[in-house]
């Protein structure tokens, strides 16, 4: 692995984004219009360290055989390094064991996963579960989806006009008795960061069950399992440095025992006959299929980069740049800012509006500017619906950005209401 | 930059043409772009023999690409025939903004033209292939 350099040094708290910058491929070049990448959408998906990429270029070049298989060596070393990678983002979790962690393609297939399998299985006709409205698509559509099918009801924790969850009516819909509570670490469209052990207690006070899709906050703050108390937790590896198509979902090893299995096929039983199977032990009973090995390895290695930052230095760096970014557009004139005021509960997210200019004009004059945000309603139109817009520009920080990235974003806003004056 | 959001870009989004929603009308269709979820309506009068379009009004929000899109578009369909309007080539729109439309925002320079195929087909119409690329 990469040796430690300057550029990443173990103080927490004490890196320097724009020195992490060669670290990162796509900062070697200009953007089409000559200037240089101001890269504000983590939250969409990272650009990948260099070591990433060479962990993968390596698995494959050299260590590459399919896993669990063949009795030869080449298939014991990939195999040996697929299992180190689970390992790796078992001990970033802090989960119990790596046999809690099971390889998925993203958090929304881990999503997909409990709801198919520990869903159908635990939920029916009358029950209630619950989400909340400012949910990712990701974390709505499968429980929609899953309460239409068994007859139960979907409730919706509402928000506050700041973008909080309203913790009255939390606790109003827990008094329902949710067999499931389906919540978001981080909200994409918002930036706010959820109470997550606050709403675990009482949701198990309650006798729910609790879902964490930490897609928008594993990249970006420490993450404990145990701590948070929860019984299942989605990540994707992409927003997190790492390769596309692989994520991951953790679960308690009695729970994901007690679950069916969701794909089925190869690798993920133990014996076959014409007449039936039995399933393999966790956590391949959930892994049917060649899974994404190299992707795997990535993530571990993506891992690895991050942890060698230390998380809590990478939150400290975020909401360094948050207060930052926050203090400069609130002087803009006719800038609205979207969720909470408040930096110990947003993440380096930050999600406006320009008046009288609608987000894709925003994110193409951003874009001849250099500066890429992402503009829509970020997978999660019951926020837009909340607020009554059709869609936010939104500006997400991450390791490589700093005060520079702040500069230029304020100064590409100017330029765009410069234009539509 | 000064190329896609020329003067006349501007001045249809600052103020567009045929902006509202007819009541009565003949035709009326509704459609969104999935990247954005803009939201736009169409409706349409028609001459007595219910064959030429007399009268048009587009309404909802939108991004300048979009609702100049629509201002242009919309300002051309009086004295149409339906068959004229069903034969329409997307690609002569885009030649009528006459700024250049990356990828990105095509669904936003097409939505008009799928919400008016939606309106005189009497359902929803699929969007053009060079636009399909950008989803939701």
């Amino acid at each position: 692995m990469t040796t430690e350099t300057a550029t990443t040094p173990r103080v927490p708290g004490a890196f320097s984004g724009a020195a992490l910058r060669p670290d990162f491929p796509v900062f070697d070049t200009l953007t089409g219009t000559g200037k240089r990448l101001v890269y504000l959408d983590a939250a969409a998906s990272a650009p990948k360290p260099r070591r990433v990429i060479d962990t993968i270029a390596d698995a494959y070049g050299h260590h590459y055989a399919n896993v669990h298989r063949g009795i030869y060596e080449l298939s014991e070393d990939a195999t040996a390094r697929f299992e180190a990678a689970r390992a790796t983002v078992a001990r970033f979790v802090g989960a119990a064991s790596p046999r809690e962690i099971v390889f998925v393609r993203n958090a929304t297939e881990a999503i997909n996963l409990v709801a198919y399998s520990w869903g159908r299985a635990n939920l029916r006709a009358g029950d209630r579960m619950l989400t909340t409205q400012l949910e990712h698509h990701a974390n709505i559509v499968p429980w929609q989806q899953l309460c239409r099918e068994v007859g139960a009801t979907l409730d919706y924790v509402s928000i506050t006009d700041d973008g909080r969850l309203d913790p009255d009516d939390l606790r109003a819909h827990l008094a329902n008795g949710p067999k499931l509570v389906a919540v978001a670490g981080v909200s994409n469209a918002l930036g706010t960061i959820n109470p997550l052990t606050e709403i675990v207690r009482l949701a198990h006070e309650a006798g729910a069950l609790v879902l964490v899709d930490a897609a928008q906050s594993a990249p970006h703050m420490p993450t404990d399992v145990a701590a948070i108390d929860c019984d299942f937790l989605a990540l994707s590896g992409h927003k997190m440095l790492g390769p596309s198509g692989i994520g991951v979902l953790w679960s308690r090893r009695e729970l994901l025992d007690a679950m069916p299995p969701f794909l089925t096929g190869g690798s993920m039983i133990i014996k076959v006959t014409l007449d039936g199977a039995e399933w393999n032990e966790v956590p391949y009973k959930f892994e049917a299929g060649t899974p994404a090995i190299v992707e795997a390895i990535g993530l571990g290695e993506a891992i690895n980069y991050l942890t060698d930052l230390g998380m809590d230095a990478v939150r400290e760096h975020e909401r360094d740049l948050f207060e930052q970014a926050w203090a400069a557009l609130r002087e803009i004139p006719g800038v609205r800012l979207l969720g909470p005021d408040d930096p110990a509960i947003h993440a380096g997210v930050i999600s406006f509006v320009l008046d009288g200019i609608h987000p894709h004009d925003v994110a193409t004059v951003f874009d001849h500017e250099g500066v890429a945000v992402r503009a829509g309603h970020h997978c999660a139109q019951p926020v837009m619906q909340r607020y009554d817009i059709p869609a936010t520009t939104r500006a997400s920080f991450y390791v490589y950005n700093d005060t520079d990235d702040v500069e230029a974003l304020a100064s590409a806003i100017r330029a765009t209401q410069q234009l539509f004056s | 930059m000064d190329n896609l959001y020329r003067d006349f870009i501007l001045e249809h989004y600052r103020n567009p043409h045929n902006k509202g929603f007819l009541d009565p009308h003949d035709l009326h269709f509704d459609d969104s772009n999935p990247t954005c979820g803009d939201e736009m309506s169409m409706t349409l009068r028609l001459d007595p023999g219910g064959e030429t379009i007399t009268d048009v009004g587009f309404d909802g929000r939108g991004c300048a690409i979009s609702q100049a899109s629509a201002s242009i578009l919309t300002d051309g369909l009086r004295g149409q025939s339906l068959d004229q309007v069903r034969a329409m080539n997307p690609k002569d729109l885009l030649d009528e903004l006459g700024v250049p439309i990356g990828p990105a925002r095509l669904k936003c320079a097409l939505l008009s033209y799928k919400v008016l195929q939606g309106a005189v087909r009497g359902g929803e119409f699929d969007w053009p292939a060079e636009a399909e690329a950008m989803t939701g």
